[in-house]
């Protein structure tokens, strides 16, 4: 039996990209040794990958600070942006590299997650409530959901036409 | 002083990454429901934190390098936006409306709340 079901992977992914697309409980046939070298090294990955992240989303909220009671631009921008490209690059990596092991923890899980904030856009809200701004603070979280929800659909609908239009040009170059 | 808060959000984001993954894990295969317990569990718990950590830093009792460190480092990188709505958008892309819709709300909802209760007690150290 195939250690996990790696190779035909369905066209859609599974609800948790932080976790394996094999099926869920697949067993490993290789010993603990191997599971846990495997363990150790997506951990580290994943770890680098969050140390990335982070410091990228510090630079970007130090360029766009946002003043007591504004509008929080710099955490819509991380937390929009983030969804878009974690879109994009999970139907990339699913369809493009089901075989690679690391491109997932270190640049979904490990970046991306870090990169973008919940608890961040949790606490921006309750400040506003805190500084007299409820009306910027609800429309802070609607525009935030709405936005990330369509920015992850527009990710992951960009990646499976850029996907087919490569396809198409290899095809036409035969 | 710029390039060491630089180098704390690092070492916050290296720690918190890992510490998302290894709970979301831990809890997906304890709870055995396809619905994102993992994700949910650590978005709630991190927005309590980090309410905690802006009232104490709001009050003047947390100095820079811990708010490097732990509010936009650890806490920053341990929830995940992007992950929330990933999961959210599987969830309506399988025709589950109700599941997705209400992943969403409870999340904000008690994200909220937790947040709102850590941010009142720091505040009120």
């Amino acid at each position: 039996m195939a250690p996990t079901a790696r190779g035909d992977v369905s066209r859609r992914p599974p609800v948790d990209p932080d976790l394996d697309a094999g099926p869920a409980g697949a067993p490993f046939d290789r010993g603990r040794r191997a599971r846990s070298g495997r363990n150790r090294a997506v951990v580290l990955a994943l770890a680098c990958g969050g140390a990335a992240g982070a410091v990228t989303r510090y630079a970007v909220a130090l360029a766009m600070p946002a003043a007591a009671g504004a509008f929080p631009w710099g955490t819509f921008v991380i937390n929009v942006t983030g969804s878009f490209v974690l879109g994009f690059l999970l139907i990339l990596v699913l369809e493009q590299f089901p075989r690679g092991r690391l491109a997932r923890p270190i640049l979904g899980a490990g970046f991306l997650g870090a990169y973008t904030t919940f608890s961040t856009f949790m606490v921006d809200a309750v400040q506003l409530v805190h500084d007299g701004r409820p009306t910027t603070a609800v429309a802070y979280v609607l525009a935030s959901l709405f936005a990330g929800l369509l920015a992850v659909w527009l990710g992951m609908g960009s990646a499976r036409v850029a996907i087919r239009a490569e396809r198409w040009v290899q095809e036409t170059d035969r | 002083m710029t390039m060491l808060l630089f180098l704390l959000v690092a070492v916050g984001g290296f720690v918190g990454a890992p510490s998302r993954y290894l709970l979301d894990r831990a809890v997906s295969q304890r709870v055995g429901s396809d619905l994102p317990w993992g994700t949910f569990l650590v978005n709630v718990s991190g927005s309590l934190v980090l309410g905690f950590l802006t009232g104490l830093s709001l009050g003047g009792h947390l100095p820079d390098a811990a708010t490097a460190l732990l509010a936009t480092g650890f806490c920053g990188a341990y929830t995940t936006f992007s992950t929330f709505t990933f999961e959210t958008v599987r969830l309506l892309q399988d025709g589950r409306i109700l599941h997705a819709a209400g992943n969403a709300a409870v999340s904000v909802a008690v994200g909220l709340a937790a947040a709102a209760a850590g941010f009142a007690l720091g505040l009120a150290v």
